[in-house]
């Protein structure tokens, strides 16, 4: 009989303050609809029971989804670079796993938004020459992910051709 | 004229000629219909005509002039190493491409460039990105000098590695045109034919007589009749239409092998003559629409680097090299576009029954979302929807269950000794044997019910075309070692074996020839 295989875990789990990042960005653009929904609520009589109704199923939806998603997104998210290749795990529900070959990576970035920068997280982008999408890992410590791309430059500077 | 530095040449100076008739053939396009729009009755059409002429022949010699300037200011020429374009008016531009670079060589000429004997030329180097060095074009050259540069510049020394027949490959064969009117686009013409009308009637204040017109010539039919008419008006514009575009796109087709790479001519009023080299191909795909098919019939496209940027102005999609023809036609097309008959003689593996499932799951769900809604409005408003909710079910489930068990029996994937092959696809099915070396990555996607029934969905990534060819619903394992083998090392340090549990939360790691484990380990908590 022949050996039953499965995919293994990336080894590095991300940092643990994207958790905390993820709750508040999700946090912040539900809260945005929410307050909406309430001033409108307050300020227009007729319509306050349906405004209201709304709030609140926005509210019994948003408020698990806040605590849970990015509780499980973080027990999800791995990544690895060995030196022949980057591994990533990412998504919660819906989940994907990519692996891209050393030798055809093309370019590394590293991105950082306002509320990443308040975390100290950045998010690295690595490129091949598919069009159908870079890999990203998110939710890396800021001076990891540079050292991470610093890594990545160097070894797919070294590669020859055009990575196709 | 300026004087011509050493190996520098110039475009054709009959470029004005055509600029000046294009400009001045799209502007009395627009004027007539404004023209007859503006004009009531009993106001005199001279004063309007001559402001007309008068607008279009300032317009055209403003674009003789600018076109003018352009052609004088533009060289190009070709050394030994590079190819460059130098364009030095108002603003100075320079561009230069490496010659080893050059991967392609497309010439195209619209029907008033052909009258005067013209061709535009792009020379790309099949990078997907739109960076400068990517690809130039000269606009337009003289026929013959374009046809010198295709070959001087595709031209190789090396022997081309894959064993290759030269010359033909295929050509038209005008028995194929009865595949045209099956396919998409018949009912998106005749869709689009009525757009038209409506569009064109209110540019001329006459859409309320093309109404009483309709209703004049189909005065005897009821309104079911005449839904029925203009359906079957539809659809013979529909195909009237097909045949036309097959007939302009695939006039005098031939896909001949030239000094290795792939040479395709094709095209009744605008000509194209488009070139692949054998090192940007990465796999065929076979494409059988749902009629075409059952008729026995497939197409073929191309799956290859430098293809996902559509060129600005043909709006052709490049990547087919052999419209909808006979299916052996077809697999001997992929085959010769290969070097190897993956493509069709690869035997694929069904996925498992759990896929299938998942697809009758999906068919009944999309028939009892518009049934449910019916069924909740007929029981709170009226029961004629009641009525239309179950026939509506009587009628669309045997089409769901049907759809599903196809899009299940179009699931495929096998190994050839150079190529992955994958099969998916309801309606259309599609067959792409894809060059084992030239798959970049893997990305593995699962959702919640794929964890569930041990499924996942591969996608083998890629430089060409759209980026990902995936295998849909394959079970967990037969996808990894599928994988595994496709693209030997890549995959491997990530998996690890599973055996079953033990007690005490204990597993081996592995079992030897005798079946006595050797080596126990505490499970991770995952």
């Amino acid at each position: 009989m022949e050996q039953q295989v499965r995919l293994r875990p990336p080894t590095n789990k991300v940092d643990p303050r994207a958790v905390r990042y993820w709750m508040t960005s999700e946090a912040l653009s539900n809260g945005v609809v929410a307050i909406v929904l309430a001033v409108l609520a307050f300020l227009i009589e007729p319509a306050r029971f349906w405004l209201l109704l709304a709030l609140g199923v926005v509210l019994v939806i948003a408020i698990p989804y806040i605590i849970v998603m990015p509780l499980w997104r973080y027990r999800v998210h791995r990544w690895e670079v060995t030196d022949d290749a980057v591994y990533t795990r990412t998504g919660w529900l819906w989940q994907e796993w990519r692996i891209a070959p050393m030798s055809r990576i093309q370019t590394v970035d590293t991105a950082r938004g306002p509320l990443e920068q308040a975390f100290r997280l950045s998010s690295v982008t690595v490129t091949t020459a598919s069009a159908a999408g870079p890999i990203k890992i998110k939710g890396l410590d800021h001076e990891l992910a540079a050292d991470l791309v610093e890594r990545l430059t160097e070894v797919t500077q070294a590669n020859k051709g055009d990575a196709t | 004229m300026t004087t011509l530095e050493e190996g520098w040449r110039q475009l054709h100076p009959r470029t004005v000629v055509v600029t000046v008739l294009t400009v001045a053939g799209i502007l009395a396009g627009v004027a007539i219909p404004i023209i007859i729009g503006v004009l009531d009755d009993g106001d005199a059409i001279l004063p309007i005509l001559l402001i007309a002429i008068a607008g279009i022949v300032v317009v055209s010699a403003v674009a003789a002039f600018v076109d003018t300037m352009r052609y004088r200011h533009t060289t190009y020429r070709v050394t030994d190493e590079r190819i460059e374009l130098r364009y030095s008016w108002v603003l100075h531009k320079r561009r230069s491409v490496p010659r080893e670079r050059v991967r392609t060589v497309d010439l195209t000429a619209n029907p008033l460039q052909r009258v005067f004997g013209l061709a535009k030329v792009k020379i790309g180097t099949g990078q997907q990105t739109r960076d400068s060095g990517s690809h130039l074009t000269l606009d337009p050259v003289d026929k013959a000098v374009a046809e010198e540069l295709r070959r001087l510049l595709l031209h190789r020394e090396a022997a081309p590695s894959v064993e290759q027949t030269p010359g033909e490959l295929a050509k038209l064969d005008w028995r194929w045109i009865r595949f045209a009117p099956i396919s998409v686009t018949t009912p998106i013409l005749g869709a689009a034919a009525f757009g038209a009308i409506m569009q064109v009637s209110e540019w001329f204040n006459a859409q309320g007589a093309v109404f009483r017109l309709v209703r004049y010539l189909f005065e005897d039919l009821s309104a079911v009749g005449l839904v029925g008419a203009l359906v079957v008006i539809g659809v013979v514009v529909g195909i009237v239409g097909s045949l036309g575009l097959f007939v302009e796109m695939w006039f005098r087709y031939r896909l001949t092998r030239e000094d290795g790479n792939l040479l395709m001519t094709r095209g009744l009023l605008n000509t194209r003559s488009l070139t692949l080299e054998q090192r940007r191909l990465r796999g065929v795909e076979l494409v059988e629409g749902l009629g075409v098919r059952m008729l026995g019939a497939a197409r073929v496209d191309v799956v290859a680097t430098g293809m996902s940027q559509k060129s600005d102005d043909d709006k052709t999609d490049p990547k087919t090299v052999l419209p909808a023809a006979p299916f052996e036609v077809a697999r001997r097309v992929a085959t010769e576009v290969l070097g190897s008959p993956a493509a069709t003689a690869t035997s694929l593996v069904a996925h498992p029954r759990a896929a299938r499932a998942r697809r009758l799951r999906w068919g009944l769900f999309a028939v009892a979302v518009p049934v449910g809604v019916l069924a909740v409005l007929g029981w709170l408003l009226t029961t004629v929807l009641l009525h239309l909710a179950w026939i509506l079910a009587v009628v669309l489930t045997p089409v769901a269950v049907l759809l599903a068990l196809e899009a299940y029996r179009n699931l495929g994937h096998g190994l050839a000794s150079d190529h992955l092959v994958t099969r998916h696809g309801v309606g259309a099915r599609r067959t792409v044997a894809l060059l084992r070396t030239g798959v970049i990555g893997w990305t593995i996607t699962r959702s919640p019910f794929q964890r569930r029934a041990g499924l996942m969905t591969i996608h083998a990534t890629t430089a060409a075309n759209k980026g990902a060819y995936p295998v849909y619903d394959i079970d967990e394992v037969d996808g990894l070692r599928f994988a595994d083998e496709a693209v030997p090392g890549l995959l491997t340090p990530f998996l690890e074996p599973v055996t079953p549990r033990g007690e005490d939360g204990l597993v081996c790691d592995g079992v030897d020839p005798e079946g006595n484990v050797f080596q126990l380990r505490q499970r991770d908590a995952l």
